[in-house]
């Protein structure tokens, strides 16, 4: 079986964000795996390692700049068997990437795709579905359980994912698109060895020329924290009386207008 | 014509539904605006909607008695085809926004994701979305003869209806059968105030104390408030609520008018959760806390104390 896991490279949540003549700019900005995808890593190891020795190939995956590869490289020191970077310099929007990632799944016969539920730069939920649309296959989107039964095929993901309303469980016959989520499972650290035995792992290169792929949504503009906020802040020193007073004055008027505006 | 996809539950319109009908009204121009009504057994909801449009297109049949990703992709992506869509709209709720990906493959369309506004531009449509975890609001635009759009909930006022009924129409959809079983649903229902509907939340996070704590503290504010409750993923993962009360990056987004976070720090992964609120109240011991730079209001004190002297002045 092989598992094709995308990771991508995103701004680190903790830090600031720039902007640049109308565009978020990350030149110089700690650049981190996405959260989610360090989850479709783990999960794509722990997959391998349930199963019989040699049954599992885990394939990682970046779409990206040049400067992608040190995910890859991450992802390799976890213990992916092997990487595939595709250099692209233009940003795509997450339908165009699909294609690329459906592309590959393709060529490398991937029988598991997995993704971030996610994105933590886009914020977007879209490339699971769009992936598992191009494939023909069907997908389960925020995943918290995952195992994959029969040692051979037909080979079947079995666990549990969250609905609008709760959870349920779900059996889906491979292949099959997967994403991600927090609670899924906990990811490793690299340890040392691997971290140098990565640097001898295959990392394949690939032009996004090859893909005919173009954006399809344009980004015209951005603005950072439009929103203004009054920031009264008041220390509650002993008796809380005259603050507490206050805020649920500012209380009792925005229940007043939110009552009303039903 | 514009393609409004209702979001429907127990029989009845999803507050959301009306929100995508103000969004296409203020696009259509010369257009129809057509709202489709997908499931089985789904009159109430059908004669529902042709109050608030001229054309409501009903696919009722027991294939789509149970929503499936795959399933409503193809229904969608068959009557904007049949329809000649320009515009697809689709709610930005979790399924909407698992399924609207599918529906832009198979149409062959650009499609702009949780979108908070949205107007036509040139020969497309051009929309507002926030990104990096909500800490920036982007432009987007693209033009394509259809474009598939999921629109945030919240971001626009409920459609009022119109004078006169609209006509139904049945639609005949050709499904594939869904490859993925499913079973041992749970349903996490939580206050009687949905997270979702909510104008005020009140939300607790890991310095509330435990599970008693929150049932003793942030419980009776939610009540006194008549709020909806929220809490934090480190809260959801102690067991301290259930999942559906999560608010952040992994769970809901909410813009209530008030967002009370009590306890709580403010990690990046929550406040993309609730940051786009209209008011933001704080109640924290930690000075530092980042709760605190997105707050209009922040009271830095004991939870234990603050919170019960804000309840007796509620409830005076």
């Amino acid at each position: 079986m092989k598992i094709l896991t995308l990771v991508r490279q995103v701004p680190d949540a903790e830090g600031g964000l720039r902007l640049n003549e109308g565009n978020v700019d990350l030149t110089g900005a700690p650049l981190v795996m996405d959260t989610m995808d360090e989850y479709g890593v783990e999960q794509a190891l722990r997959l391998r390692e349930a199963a019989g020795a040699g049954e599992v190939e885990v394939i990682a995956l970046a779409v990206g700049p040049a400067k992608n590869e040190e995910v890859l490289r991450s992802a390799l020191a976890l213990g992916a068997d092997r990487a595939v970077h595709v250099k692209a310099d233009v940003a795509l929007d997450p339908v165009a990437l699909s294609k690329v990632v459906a592309a590959l799944a393709k060529s490398e016969g991937a029988d598991l795709v997995l993704c971030g539920g996610r994105q933590s730069d886009w914020d977007s939920e879209a490339l699971g579905g769009a992936v598992a649309e191009r494939l023909g296959w069907p997908q389960i989107t925020w995943t918290t359980e995952l195992v994959v039964e029969g040692g051979t095929e037909p080979r079947t993901a079995k666990g549990r994912h969250d609905t609008e309303r709760g959870s349920e469980a779900f059996a889906v016959r491979l292949p099959a698109v997967v994403t991600t989520q927090q609670g899924l499972c906990e990811p490793r650290f690299p340890t040392l060895p691997n971290i140098v035995k990565a640097r001898k792992k295959e990392l394949r290169s690939e032009a996004l020329e090859s893909f005919g792929v173009a954006p399809v949504v344009r980004t015209t503009g951005a603005e950072l924290q439009p929103r203004q906020r009054l920031r009264r802040i008041v220390q509650v020193d002993g008796d809380p009386g005259a603050s507490v007073a206050e805020l649920a004055g500012v209380l009792r008027g925005e229940m007043g207008q939110a009552g009303g505006a039903q | 014509m514009i393609l409004v996809v209702a979001s429907h539950a127990d029989g009845r319109l999803q507050k959301v539904t009306y929100e995508l009908v103000t969004a296409a009204r203020a696009v259509a121009g010369d257009d129809p605006v057509a709202i489709l009504v997908l499931g089985d057994k789904v009159d109430s909801v059908a004669a529902e909607a042709t109050k608030l449009t001229d054309q409501v297109l009903v696919a009722a049949q027991p294939g789509l008695a149970q929503y499936r990703p795959e399933l409503w992709a193809q229904a969608v992506a068959f009557v904007a085809t049949e329809g000649e869509a320009k515009l697809v709209l689709v709610a930005g709720t979790r399924s909407g926004r698992e399924y609207s990906p599918r529906v832009a493959v198979r149409l062959d369309a650009p499609l702009l994701e949780d979108v908070v506004a949205l107007r036509r531009e040139g020969a497309g449509f051009a929309a507002k979305r926030y990104s990096y975890l909500a800490r920036v609001t982007e432009s987007i635009a693209a033009e394509a003869p259809v474009v598939v759009v999921s629109v945030k909930p919240g971001a626009f006022e409920p459609a009022a209806a119109l004078e006169a009924a609209g006509e139904q129409y049945e639609v005949e959809v050709e499904l594939p059968k869904s490859r993925v079983t499913t079973s041992d649903e749970r349903v996490e229902s939580s206050t009687r105030v949905s997270l979702d509907d909510a104008e005020i939340v009140v939300a607790g996070g890991r310095g509330v104390g435990s599970a008693e704590k929150f049932d003793s503290l942030i419980l009776p504010l939610a009540e006194a408030l008549s709020a909806a409750v929220g809490a934090t993923r480190a809260v959801v993962d102690a067991g301290w609520r259930p999942y559906a009360e999560q608010v952040g990056q992994t769970g809901k987004t909410v813009s209530p008018k008030v967002y009370l976070a009590v306890g709580i720090s403010g990690a990046t992964q929550h406040l993309s959760g609730m940051n786009k609120s209209k008011l933001v109240v704080a109640i924290n011991k930690d000075a530092d806390a980042p709760i605190f730079k997105v707050a209009d209001y922040g009271l830095v004190g004991d939870v234990g104390t603050v919170v019960p002297a804000l309840l007796e002045q509620l409830r005076k």
